[in-house]
């Protein structure tokens, strides 16, 4: 689920925290840009591990911060494919069961990828498994807030930096774009043991 | 900004250890955490513990994890194998083919419950669920006797 993820930067310590401790400025510096944000193609990182090296301060002409050349290692979360993992469901739409392990919520399980076969109820928005014994058909809902537990397909990166001015430009002011999340996952729960940890448990 | 994404692999006690000594380390030192910019470490951390605490990896310790792996050696599972058994503290044998690649060839119907025993001796399950099991067994040698 987590991983470790060696990175290079330069930090910049203005001269109002110039009384503390280097090293602990700058691990509040790295937090403070890199917690509970998403690197492009890393994963979402979570806190800092430690710092490796430390290379010299150097304060430029017109700037009266120091900068220093940091290497650190950062706790990343980067499930690999394959994975099983166990989360709450969020809510379901026609899109498939959002999923949701507090820390981190953009995780869909499409459709297809549900145990089959799975419809969805318009009247109460959510999805269910259509279980078939040789009693008859129980349906299977799958409610919100119910410890799920699926397995990592895919993953989504999508750069969301600012664009120029130019692109800009084009889209119309207050057209209402929807907002993509930087990292998604894909699930599947359509094996044995995957699915609401209620169906397995005896 | 340089990065090597993927220098190693974590097991959830490893980071619930550091977020769970960052905390203590934050809590000592007062004033500035609740600043614009550590919001959303503050946030994360709470998050992130939240999830972990509900899982196995709070009841194990360095120890615990070095004799799992060493328990786990002649099974011959690979790195993620073994990490995902670590994690989740699979009880049954279902749970262990999910986790285990192409388990039907790899282990017999006794090595997966060998599997699931020595999983469950060398990992701490959650005391609440094996407080529910014994009580059930009283009811039941209570409803038996005339």
């Amino acid at each position: 689920m987590f991983v470790l993820v060696e990175m290079v930067d330069t930090v910049r310590i203005p001269p109002w925290n110039f009384q503390r401790q280097l090293n602990d400025a700058i691990a509040e510096e790295l937090n403070k840009k890199l917690a509970n944000k998403v690197v492009y193609n890393v994963g979402l990182c979570i806190c800092l591990y430690d710092i490796t090296k430390l290379d010299d301060s150097y304060i430029f002409p017109g700037d009266g911060a120091s900068h220093t050349k940091v290497h650190f290692r950062y706790v990343v979360f980067h499930p690999f494919l394959d994975e099983i993992l166990v989360g709450k469901i969020k809510y379901c739409s026609q899109e498939g069961v959002h999923v949701t392990m507090g820390f981190f919520d953009d995780i869909l399980i499409p459709p297809e990828s549900l145990q089959q076969p799975a419809k969805f109820d318009e009247a109460e928005q959510v999805w269910l498994w259509e279980y078939e014994t040789d009693e008859g058909a129980h349906d299977l809902y799958m409610d919100q807030g119910e410890e799920i537990r699926f397995r990592v397909t895919d993953e989504v990166f999508v750069d969301t930096s600012p664009t120029g001015p130019a692109a800009a430009a084009t889209d119309t002011p207050g057209s209402g774009e929807k907002k993509e999340p930087p990292y998604t996952l894909i699930g599947t729960i359509c094996e044995p043991g995957l699915g609401l940890l209620s169906w397995w448990n005896n | 900004m340089e990065k090597n994404a993927n220098a190693a692999m974590l097991s959830n006690y490893e980071v619930f250890k550091l977020l769970t000594d960052l905390k203590e380390q934050r809590k000592d030192s007062g004033k500035n955490k609740h600043s614009a910019g550590q919001q959303n470490l503050n946030t994360i951390m709470y998050e992130t513990l939240k999830y972990l605490s509900k899982m196995p990896c709070s009841r194990q310790s360095p120890d615990i994890v070095k004799d799992f792996l060493t328990t786990m050696m002649p099974h011959k599972l690979t790195k993620a194998e073994k990490l995902q058994l670590l994690n989740h503290r699979p009880q049954t044998a279902v749970e262990i083919q999910l986790m285990v690649e192409e388990s039907e060839e790899r282990l017999s119907e006794e090595q997966i419950e060998e599997l699931i025993q020595t999983v469950a001796d060398a990992l701490p399950g959650d005391p609440e669920q094996e407080n529910a099991a014994p009580a059930d067994a009283e009811m039941e040698e209570a409803n038996e006797q005339p």
